[in-house]
C-alpha cells in the first residue's frame, strides 16, 4: 500500500489517530478511541473529494490530522510527494498555506474583536503575503469582491454578519493564501437552505476560476451527490467505499452506503422514500465490533463478518471493504 | 373533517427591543389540525416556527408575550385563558412535546425509566409497579430494545437515537391528542433519522395523535406530513397538502426554497439561489416580506402587504402574484 500515484495531490496511507482514555484517580490509559484506524485515501487536483459519514465516524478527525491540528498516531500524509507526517511544524509551515480550511460554524472560527479587514488578512500578515499594510487592504477589498461581499464593509465586524455571509469571509480569508486544497468540513450544513445554494455556487465558481482542490466532509448525501466527483464513505474509523459519485448512488457496493443512500428524504411527493435499512445505532468508537464494523447493523451478514476483518477489495473505479464485495 | 383539534387564531408574538419599542416575532398566525393529523411547519431559522409551537403550551419565554388577541383553541377550550392548574394538566398530558436535542432535555443524574415513570405519575393515579409497566409498555412501543434493561440507563449510556426515543416515549406517556415535534430528526445521522420517522409516523397511524411537525427540511416534511404550512418572518406565506406544497408550489419563497436544494439532475448546473438574507425581527421590510428577495416582485409588493389568496380547498398563498394569476383565471 506504499504506491504512491504520481499525478496525485494528497495521499493518505494508513493513517491512525487514537485518543488515549485514561481512567481512574492516577489517569492512566486504559485503552484508546480508534477515532481514525488505517485510513488511505487519495486527492486529484481540481477534484471533490467527499468524505462522507456518520457522527463519531472519524471524517473530522481525518481533516485534522491532515492540517497536523492533531498529531497522527501512525501512517502518513503526502502532499505533492512530500510527506508532511515526519516534518518539523517549522518545515511543515509553508505547506500551512497550501492546505486552507473552512469550518462549520462560522461564528466560532472569526475573532470578534477583529475587524472583518483583519480576519481575512491573518493569514497575509502570517505569511508576509503583500507589500506593507496598505497592499493587503487592497487585496482584502479584492477578496470580498470575489465572495460577493461589499468591500465598504471591511471596517465593519464579524458579529454584524448574517451566518451565510460570515461563510463567505471565511473562505475569502482561506483564498487570501491562494491554497491548492480546501478542507470544507460541514461548511454548508448550519446554513439554512437557501443560503447553502449560495455558498455551494460561489465554491463551485471558485474551483472552476483557480482549480482548487476540494475536500468535501459532511453528512449531507443530497449535497455530495449535487457536488462531488468522488465519494469516500467511512465508518468507525474505516474508509468502507470509494468510487465515483454517481456510481455510489446508482449502484453502491457496501451494505453500509445502500442504508445510508435509503435513509435520504426524498422530495417528490409522489413517493415517501426513506426506509430505515441500518439496524440499531451506531457503535462507539470506544469499543468498535469485532470483524467487520458493521457487522451489528447489516442485514445481509454472513456468520464469519463477526470475526473476519473483511478485505478492502480494490476495483477499477475505488475500493470496498467487505467480505460480499468479492463476488 | 369535523372540528379541528387545534385551531389557533391571529397569535402574534412581540419581544421588548429599543426602549418603548417592542419587535414582533410572530405575527398574526393562523392554523388549525384536525384528529390524526400531521401538519409540519416550515421555515428557515428567525422565521417564528418554534416560538408558534411554545405558544401552543404556554411557554413563551419571558420577557416574551403573546399579544392581546391571539385565540388557541384546543379540544373546545382556549389555552390563553385557562387557568395555570388546568394548563399545567393539558401540558404533558394532552399535548406532548420532543425537541431537537435530546441531550438537553433528560435530566443526566436520574435513570431514564424513573424519568419517564415521574411524567406518569405526575399526570395518571397510578404509582410503583403500575407505572413501571406502563414505561415498559411505552419503551416497546417506541422501539426501544431490550426495555428492562435500558429502564435503569442514565441518559449519558443511550446514543442520541435512543435518547430521542425516550423523550418521544415521555411524550405520549398520556396518550396525548397532540404531539409537537420541533427539529426531532435534526440533530440525528442519517439512518438513525430514518428510523425515528418511520417511527413518527407509525405512532401516528397507531395511536391517531395529531403531530406538530417544525422543521426546515422539506425531506422530512414529505416523509410524516399531511399538510404544510411555509413560514417566513413571522408570517404564514403559504398552506396546503404535501403533495400541493412539494408538488405545486405558488408562492415565490416555497417554489425558491425548493429549487435551491442540492438535486442529483442539477448536477453540473448552478443551484437556483434565493438572492440576499432572511430579513431579521424588527427589519422586516414594508409590503411583502419577501419582495427584495423575489424575482417576480412587481407594483404592488414593495407598498402592500398580500392578502391570503385561495388556490384550491386545500391550498392558499400570501402573494400579489398569485392573487393577479387566480384572478385572471376567474373572470
Amino acid at each position: 500500500m506504499t504506491v504512491l500515484s504520481a499525478d496525485a495531490l494528497l495521499e493518505i496511507r494508513d493513517l491512525k489517530t487514537w485518543f488515549p482514555i485514561r481512567t481512574g484517580v492516577l489517569k492512566r490509559v486504559s485503552g484508546h478511541v480508534r477515532a481514525v484506524d488505517g485510513v488511505d485515501l487519495t486527492i486529484f487536483p481540481g477534484e471533490t473529494l467527499a468524505l462522507v459519514g456518520e457522527s463519531g465516524c472519524g471524517k473530522t478527525t481525518v481533516g485534522r490530522a491532515i492540517l497536523r491540528l492533531l498529531e497522527p498516531t501512525g501512517g502518513n500524509v503526502w502532499f505533492r510527494g512530500q510527506n508532511l507526517t515526519g516534518l518539523s511544524l517549522e518545515a511543515f509551515h509553508p505547506y500551512r498555506r497550501q492546505i486552507q480550511v473552512v469550518m462549520q460554524d462560522p461564528g466560532s472560527a472569526l475573532d470578534p474583536r477583529h475587524t472583518v479587514r483583519d480576519c481575512i488578512a491573518e493569514g497575509m500578515d502570517a505569511f508576509e503575503i503583500g507589500a506593507g499594510y496598505e497592499d493587503r487592504t487592497r487585496r482584502v477589498a479584492e477578496l470580498m469582491g470575489k465572495v460577493s461581499l461589499d468591500p465598504e464593509t471591511m471596517w465593519r465586524y464579524p458579529h454584524e454578519f448574517s451566518g451565510g455571509q460570515r461563510q463567505r469571509i471565511c473562505i475569502a480569508r482561506a483564498l487570501a493564501l491562494d491554497p491548492a486544497l480546501l478542507i470544507c468540513d460541514e461548511a454548508t450544513s448550519a446554513l439554512d437552505v437557501s443560503i447553502q445554494a449560495q455558498i455551494l455556487n460561489l465554491l463551485a465558481d471558485l474551483q472552476a476560476e483557480r482549480r482548487l482542490t476540494y475536500l468535501f466532509i459532511t453528512h449531507d448525501l443530497g449535497t455530495v451527490r449535487y457536488f462531488a466527483t468522488r465519494v469516500a464513505v467511512m465508518y468507525l474509523g474505516r474508509i468502507v467505499e470509494t468510487g465515483p459519485t454517481e456510481r455510489i448512488f446508482t449502484d453502491p457496493r457496501h451494505p453500509y452506503t445502500k442504508a445510508l443512500l435509503a435513509s435520504i428524504p426524498s422530495l417528490d411527493p409522489a413517493r415517501r422514500s426513506t426506509r430505515p435499512v441500518a439496524l440499531g445505532d451506531v457503535p462507539s468508537p470506544e469499543r468498535p465490533p469485532p470483524g467487520c464494523h458493521y457487522h451489528p447493523r447489516c442485514s445481509v451478514r454472513l456468520e464469519s463478518c463477526a470475526s473476519v476483518d473483511p478485505p478492502v477489495i480494490a476495483f477499477a473505479d475505488g475500493v470496498c471493504r467487505c467480505v460480499l464485495a468479492a463476488k | 373533517m369535523g372540528t379541528p383539534l387545534l385551531t389557533v387564531e391571529d397569535l402574534s408574538i412581540s419581544f421588548p427591543g429599543d426602549g418603548a419599542h417592542r419587535v414582533t416575532v410572530v405575527d398574526r398566525v393562523g392554523f388549525s389540525i384536525s384528529a390524526g393529523e400531521t401538519l409540519a411547519l416550515v421555515g428557515e431559522s428567525g422565521c417564528g416556527k418554534s416560538m408558534s409551537a411554545l405558544a401552543i403550551m404556554r411557554l413563551v419565554p419571558k420577557p416574551g408575550r403573546i399579544e392581546p388577541g391571539a385565540r388557541i383553541a384546543f379540544e373546545g377550550r382556549d389555552l390563553l385563558t385557562l387557568p395555570v392548574p388546568e394548563m399545567r394538566s393539558v401540558r404533558g398530558a394532552r399535548i406532548g412535546m420532543i425537541f431537537q436535542e435530546p441531550m438537553t432535555s433528560l435530566n443526566p443524574v436520574t435513570t431514564v425509566g424513573s424519568q419517564v415513570s415521574e411524567a406518569i405519575e405526575l399526570h395518571a393515579n397510578i404509582s410503583g409497579e403500575a407505572a413501571r409497566n406502563r414505561v415498559l409498555e411505552l419503551f416497546s412501543l417506541v422501539g426501544i430494545p431490550d426495555p428492562k434493561s435500558r429502564y435503569a440507563a442514565y441518559p449519558h449510556q443511550l446514543s442520541g437515537g435512543l435518547k430521542q426515543r425516550v423523550m418521544i416515549a415521555m411524550a405520549m406517556a398520556m396518550r396525548p391528542k397532540l404531539l409537537i415535534a420541533d427539529e426531532p430528526t435534526t440533530a440525528l445521522d442519517a439512518t438513525i433519522r430514518a428510523q425515528i420517522l418511520e417511527l413518527l409516523r407509525d405512532l401516528s397511524a397507531k395511536t391517531g395523535t395529531a403531530v406538530l411537525l417544525i422543521t426546515h427540511d422539506f425531506g422530512v416534511v414529505n416523509e410524516v406530513a399531511d399538510r404544510v404550512a411555509v413560514m417566513y418572518a413571522g408570517r404564514i406565506v403559504e398552506e396546503g397538502t404535501r403533495v400541493e406544497l412539494l408538488g405545486a408550489p405558488r408562492h415565490p419563497y416555497t417554489q425558491g426554497l425548493l429549487r435551491s436544494i442540492p438535486k442529483p439532475e442539477a448536477r453540473g448546473k448552478r443551484l437556483e439561489e434565493i438572492k440576499g438574507a432572511v430579513p431579521r425581527p424588527g427589519h422586516w421590510p414594508q409590503g411583502c416580506r419577501f419582495h427584495p428577495r423575489c424575482s417576480s416582485a412587481f407594483a404592488p409588493c414593495a407598498t402592500e402587504e398580500p392578502a391570503r389568496t385561495v388556490v384550491s380547498a386545500t391550498q392558499s398563498a400570501r402573494c400579489h402574484l398569485v392573487a393577479k394569476v387566480v384572478g385572471e383565471a376567474r373572470p
